[in-house]
C-alpha cells in the first residue's frame, strides 16, 4: 500500500466515521423534519441537495443516511463472513467426505444470485432492517466460506502448526489461536471490498420496498421515492445514489490497496 | 477425463444443487411461524378464505407426515408442476415462461455488451498515458462501485428526460432496450475490465509475444493470436459469476424500467409472499446458473483443453 494511499484511506474512513457517529456536526437540521411549503426546491444555498417532496432537505437526510447504510453494511459482511468461517473452517478440517458434501451445499447456496437469495430471504422473513441484514450477509457467506476453506487447507500443514502440534496444544485452540487468525489476514483487503458491496446490495433492497422503510433517512428509500419524482426533481436521486457510490468506490479502493481484488468473492 | 464423464459428473452435480435448493426452500416454508398453509397463502395478514386454504392444504399434503409431505413435494417438481401462483391465479410455470425469455434477453444482450466493452477498455488501456492510466482506474473502479438503480436513474434523466433522445419504458421497439441493458451492462464492464486488463499485459509481456514479435508477426497480429486469447479466458471463467450478478441486477433493473420479467416476477412474489412463485423461479434461478457455468467450461475445455484438469 502506497503512502498516499494509505493517507488518503485513512482520511476517508475517519470522515465516513464521523459522519456516521456525528452527523448533526455536519448537517444540524432534522433529517425527518417535514416543511410542504419548501417541497421540491432545487438546490440553493439554503438547501444545497434541494429538498424532497414534503419539503425536507436532502443534505441532511444523505449525512444521516451513512449510519444506517454503514451499520447495515458492516453487521451483513461480519454475519456472512462468521457464517463463512464457521462452515469453511469445518470443511477444510473434515474428512474428505464430509468436506465434499459442505462444498456441494456452498455451490448449492452459490448457485443462487445474491439478491435473488435475498430475497428468497425476505419472502420467509418478511421485510426490515434485520431481514436486510441476515438476507445480505446470508447470501455473501458461500463465496466468503470457499475463500476462507482454501486459506485453511494451505495453512493446515504449515511448519507453525505443526510447532503447535509438537507442543501439545490441543486442536481447538490451534484452531482458534494459529489457523483463524492467519486465514483471515489475507481476507482483510476482500472484507473491506465486501462492505462496499454490502451497502449497495442493501439499499437495493431499500430501493426495492424491502428493507429500511420510509421516511427514515436511508440511502436506497432515499433514491425509491425520488424515482417518482425524477423529471420534477432530479437532485433527489443524484446526491443519495452519489453517496452511495462513494461509499462503495471507497471501499473498494482500500480494498484493492490492501492487496484484494475485486469479485473473488 | 473423458468429456462424458465430465458432462455426467456436471449433470449429477446440477441435480444435487438443485435438491438442496428445494430442500431449504420445503423447510424455509416449515420454519415460518403459523400454519402452513396460511404462510402459502401469503402469510396471516392475506385473509385467505376458507376453501382456499382447505384447497392449499389439500395441494400440499398437509395433513399428511412431514416425509410424505416432502416426498410429495419432490415428486411434483420432478414433472415441473411448480403449483399455482396464490397472487396471480396462474400456473407458476406458464407464468415464468412468460417472463423467462424478457429477462434471459436482456440479460444476455448486457453479457455481450459489458464483453465488449471490457475488451475495447482492456486494449485501450495498454497504450494509455499515465494519466490515461489512472484515469482509465478510477472509471472502473467508479463503474464497479455504481449500484444499477441508480445507475438507471442517472440515465433516464440524461437521455430520456433531458434530451429526449431514448424512451425511458418500453415502448415495443428496440429503443426501450437500449437504456435497460447500457443500466445492467456498465457496472459489470468496470468488474471485467479490470479483470481482462491484468491478464492481456501479462501476456503480452511474455516470451511468447516476443517470440511472436521476432519471427515477424505485426503488434495486431500478437494481439489478436495471443493477447486476446489470453485476455478472455480468465473473464469467461467468470461468465457464470458475471450472468448471476446479471440476473440480480435484472431484479432492480426491471423495476426501474417497468419491464416484465423474471426479476419483476420475483420482486412481486416475494411482497405478496406467494411462496410457489418464489420457489419456481428460486429453482429456475439456479438451474439457469448450472446451465451457464457448464456452457463456459465447455467453451474452457474447447480453447484450453490441457490446463482443464490440472
Amino acid at each position: 500500500m502506497s503512502r498516499w494511499a494509505r493517507i488518503g484511506s485513512t482520511l476517508f474512513v475517519l470522515l465516513l466515521l464521523l459522519v456516521a457517529l456525528v452527523p448533526g456536526w455536519l448537517a444540524p437540521g432534522d433529517p425527518l423534519a417535514i416543511d410542504p411549503a419548501e417541497a421540491f426546491q432545487s438546490p440553493s444555498p439554503a438547501h444545497p441537495m434541494g429538498t424532497d417532496e414534503s419539503g425536507r432537505d436532502v443534505l441532511t437526510r444523505v449525512v444521516h443516511g451513512a449510519r444506517d447504510s454503514l451499520v447495515i453494511g458492516i453487521a451483513a459482511t461480519a454475519l456472512g463472513m462468521g457464517v463463512a468461517i464457521v462452515l469453511g473452517t469445518a470443511a477444510a478440517l473434515s474428512p474428505r467426505w464430509l468436506d465434499a458434501g459442505i462444498l456441494r451445499l456452498l455451490e448449492a447456496l452459490y448457485a443462487i444470485p445474491s439478491l435473488l437469495m435475498a430475497l428468497l430471504i425476505i419472502a420467509f422473513t418478511g421485510p426490515g432492517v434485520g431481514p436486510a441484514i441476515v438476507a445480505v450477509g446470508l447470501s455473501t457467506a458461500p463465496g466468503y466460506a470457499r475463500l476462507v476453506r482454501s486459506q485453511i487447507r494451505t495453512l493446515r500443514h504449515s511448519e507453525m502448526l505443526q510447532a503447535a502440534t509438537v507442543l501439545g496444544r490441543g486442536t481447538l485452540l490451534r484452531v482458534r489461536n494459529h489457523l483463524v487468525p492467519n486465514a483471515l489476514r489475507p481476507l482483510l483487503a476482500l472484507i473491506t471490498l465486501g462492505v462496499g458491496q454490502a451497502v449497495i446490495w442493501a439499499s437495493a433492497l431499500s430501493f426495492l420496498g424491502l428493507g429500511t422503510p420510509p421516511p427514515a433517512p436511508e440511502w436506497g428509500a432515499m433514491l425509491a421515492a425520488g424515482r417518482t419524482y425524477l423529471h420534477l426533481a432530479w437532485w433527489m436521486s443524484l446526491f443519495p445514489g452519489l453517496a452511495i457510490v462513494v461509499v462503495a468506490a471507497g471501499a473498494t479502493m482500500i480494498g484493492r490497496a490492501l492487496g484484494g481484488k475485486v469479485n473473488a468473492a | 477425463m473423458g468429456t462424458l464423464r465430465w458432462a455426467a459428473g456436471r449433470v449429477g452435480g446440477a441435480l444435487v444443487v438443485l435438491w438442496l435448493v428445494a430442500t431449504a426452500i420445503f423447510i424455509g416454508v416449515r420454519l415460518i411461524p403459523g400454519d402452513p398453509a396460511e404462510a402459502i397463502m401469503g402469510g396471516p395478514g392475506s385473509q385467505a378464505s376458507a376453501e382456499a386454504l382447505a384447497a392449499a392444504r389439500a395441494d400440499y399434503g398437509l395433513d399428511e407426515p412431514l416425509r410424505v409431505q416432502y416426498l410429495m413435494f419432490l415428486g411434483k417438481l420432478l414433472r415441473l408442476d411448480f403449483g399455482t401462483s396464490y397472487a396471480l391465479r396462474d400456473p407458476v410455470l406458464g407464468i415464468m415462461g412468460q417472463v423467462l425469455p424478457q429477462t434471459i434477453v436482456l440479460s444476455l444482450l448486457a453479457l455481450l455488451l459489458a464483453w465488449v466493452l471490457a475488451l475495447v477498455f482492456a486494449a485501450a488501456s495498454l497504450r494509455a498515458t499515465r494519466v490515461g492510466a489512472v484515469l482509465g482506474n478510477a472509471v472502473e473502479i467508479i463503474a464497479a462501485a455504481v449500484p444499477h438503480f441508480w445507475l438507471g436513474a442517472v440515465l433516464i434523466m440524461v437521455f430520456s428526460s433531458t434530451l429526449g433522445w431514448l424512451p425511458a419504458v418500453d415502448n415495443g421497439t428496440g429503443a426501450g432496450l437500449v437504456l435497460p441493458v447500457l443500466t445492467l451492462a456498465l457496472p459489470l464492464a468496470g468488474f471485467l475490465t479490470q479483470l481482462m486488463r491484468d491478464s492481456l499485459s501479462t501476456a503480452l509481456a511474455s516470451p511468447f509475444s516476443l517470440a511472436a514479435r521476432a519471427r515477424g508477426d505485426s503488434r495486431l497480429q500478437v494481439f489478436w493470436r495471443h493477447g486476446l486469447r489470453h485476455a478472455a479466458l480468465p473473464a469467461l471463467g467468470m461468465t457464470g459469476w458475471a450472468f448471476s450478478s446479471l440476473l440480480s441486477g435484472a431484479v432492480v433493473v426491471e423495476a426501474v424500467f417497468a419491464r416484465p420479467g423474471l426479476g419483476r416476477a420475483l420482486l412481486s412474489a416475494v411482497l405478496s409472499r406467494d411462496i410457489p412463485m418464489v420457489t419456481g423461479i428460486a429453482l429456475f434461478s439456479a438451474a439457469i446458473y448450472m446451465v451457464v457455468m457448464a456452457l463456459t467450461e465447455g467453451i474452457e475445455r474447447a480453447l484450453h483443453p490441457a490446463g482443464v484438469d490440472s
